[in-house]
């Protein structure tokens, strides 16, 4: 049998499928509440009182927009640590799926992209919600999900490849503090890099999170010709991370 | 002419670190048979199930299981094969049948709907086709369990202690769909540490300690060439015990612990005086010689 088998790979995404179709309303319900909470609280609260516009864009249509990276990494990187985690310790899951004719690297590629897809919608929501907030639709904004889906399956691999790190749930706490939060913060979702120290400043360029919130904003608000290599910056990460997704779950699942 | 083999292990080697849980292996299992892979806690049966299914890697050893080559084509090997694993992993917030049905796309099965409809019949679970897991009981989950791992009508089927930790009322509703499995001539591994599990249920019985199997035969078989017909069991305070146990061993005789007793095996080769008048005289069982071979308490 040859690798990557594509049924092998929907098979474990029908069980992911069945699985969502008992959680999905909770799941959508905050998915969409969020973002509204934040734009409510940004945009009339603080664009109200302290900042106006940023770069000629009003704030809250310059979070709403921001507000996708962050949306993105929360449905991505977070249930690949934690649902992988709990799915090899606690329910013995990959061991049965493993016993069936499906191999690591099919497993790791089904998740990511199961995860991958899921939240390419997720990250959608929040720029629908700025719709509702006063941003003009744009052409642009349909390449939006595929933006979503390249840095989402970066960061699923990553949440992957941790859940096949750690030996303790209470060790994604490092992994949340030393990574997720700097690299939300980082993005520019939220307020400009260019107003942040020169180190940060590259740190930042380095960020797949800061990439994908400068292609949403080039879909809204106009892409420039540096947009392509920020998408080919996206799609390289999300290569990487399968590679060593597949490469950290083979050492942890077989023995 | 010799059925083929549906497993066949060659000096088959895993180490995990410092620890050797599978020590030079041997084992055939020929086809249409059910074999009880006997031992205690930690003998290495475990292991030996997940070396084929390819979740572990031989540090030494060849392995072939329905004519595959492991782990180098175990993924066609698994295609064949059916698991039940020791632990219960079902989705247990998912529909029975949607559980059934995502195993049936994982083996590839053409008419998903189809295979679901038989396996829920095997499980006897038409009629909860539509509960969550959750709500369904013990037996009911081990039922499915089973059912999932034969949802593709495998040639093979590796049951991992199908029964450990149940209830003896769920524990004899899995015998019954097991034993019919062994009926209708399906190839069956099956690992135990429960001797009335591989006395009922295996044509043939593999003693496995230590990484290893140190005697292999019909149940029947293994008896008498272990221990013998009879078994006399003695009970008493302890001194009396140590006392007789002594006076049997001095007269070349095997004794072994059994709970608040001693058992006496072989007790029909005694001499006269050897056993002691109020000895409870029984038919020797594969639990004496569990027993006898591993050094470990029968379970």
């Amino acid at each position: 049998m040859r690798r990557l088998e594509p049924a092998a790979i929907s098979g474990v995404m029908s069980r992911e499928l069945a699985n969502f179709r008992t959680y999905w309303r909770g799941t959508t319900f905050s998915s969409v509440l969020e973002p509204i909470v934040y734009l409510l609280a940004f945009g009339l609260g603080l664009s109200a009182t302290l900042v106006d516009e940023v770069n000629g864009v009003p704030y809250v249509q310059y979070v709403g927009t921001g507000m996708v990276a962050t949306a993105v990494i929360f449905s991505s990187a977070l249930p690949a640590m934690f649902g992988t985690f709990v799915k090899h310790r606690f329910q013995n899951t990959y061991e049965a799926i493993l016993a069936a004719p499906v191999d690591v690297e099919e497993l790791v590629s089904a998740e990511m992209l199961w995860i991958g897809l899921r939240a390419s919608v997720y990250g959608c929501v929040p720029l629908l919600v700025t719709i509702g907030f006063g941003l003009d639709p744009m052409p642009g904004m349909l390449l939006t999900p595929f933006f979503c889906l390249a840095t989402a399956l970066g960061f699923a691999g990553f949440g992957v490849a941790m859940a096949a790190t750690v030996a303790k749930i209470d060790q994604f706490n490092y992994v949340t503090a030393l990574f997720v939060t700097p690299l939300f913060l980082v993005s520019g979702a939220f307020f400009p890099i260019d107003e942040l120290p020169q180190g940060v400043q590259i740190v930042a360029q380095l960020n797949p999170l800061h990439q994908l919130v400068e292609l949403v904003r080039g879909g809204a608000f106009g892409f420039e010709a540096v947009d392509l290599l920020r998408f080919a910056g996206l799609v390289a990460f999300a290569l990487v991370m399968w590679r060593i997704a597949v490469r950290r779950m083979s050492a942890r699942l077989i023995d | 002419m010799a059925a083929m083999a549906a497993i066949e292990l060659r000096g088959v080697v895993k180490r995990f670190g410092q620890i050797t849980a599978v020590d030079g292996l041997d084992l055939d299992v020929p086809e249409g048979i059910c074999l009880g892979l006997l031992g205690p806690n930690g003998a290495g049966k475990s292991t030996t199930m997940r070396l084929i299914t390819g979740q572990a890697l031989p540090d030494a050893g060849e392995l072939r299981a329905l004519g595959h080559e492991l782990p180098g084509d175990s993924k066609a090997a698994r295609a064949e094969m059916g698991v039940v694993p020791q632990l219960d992993n079902l989705d247990v917030d998912v529909t029975v049948e949607d559980n059934l049905a995502v195993y049936a796309r994982l083996y590839r099965v053409e008419d998903v709907g189809v295979a679901v409809d038989r396996a829920l019949d095997l499980a006897r679970l038409r009629d909860r086709r539509r509960d969550a897991v959750d709500e369904l009981s013990g037996g009911m989950r081990r039922r499915l369990l089973l059912a999932r791992g034969l949802v593709h009508e495998p040639k093979l089927i590796l049951l991992d202690e199908p029964t450990v930790g149940l209830d003896p009322q769920i524990r004899t509703e899995l015998w019954t769909l097991i034993d019919a499995l062994r009926s209708r001539g399906t190839t069956i591994l099956m690992s135990t540490h429960y001797i009335e599990e591989a006395e009922r249920l295996a044509d043939e019985v593999a003693v496995m300690t230590h990484g290893r199997v140190i005697s292999r035969g019909k149940p029947s078989e293994l008896i008498v060439e272990h221990v013998g017909r009879e078994t006399a069991e003695v009970y008493g305070p302890p001194e009396r015990l140590a006392a007789v146990r002594a006076e049997a061993e001095a007269r070349g005789l095997a004794v072994r612990p059994a709970g608040p007793a001693i058992a006496i095996v072989g007790s029909e080769r005694a001499d006269n005086g050897a056993i002691p008048d109020d000895a409870v005289v029984r038919a020797a069982t594969l639990e004496d010689v569990f027993v006898m071979l591993t050094g470990e308490a029968a379970e």
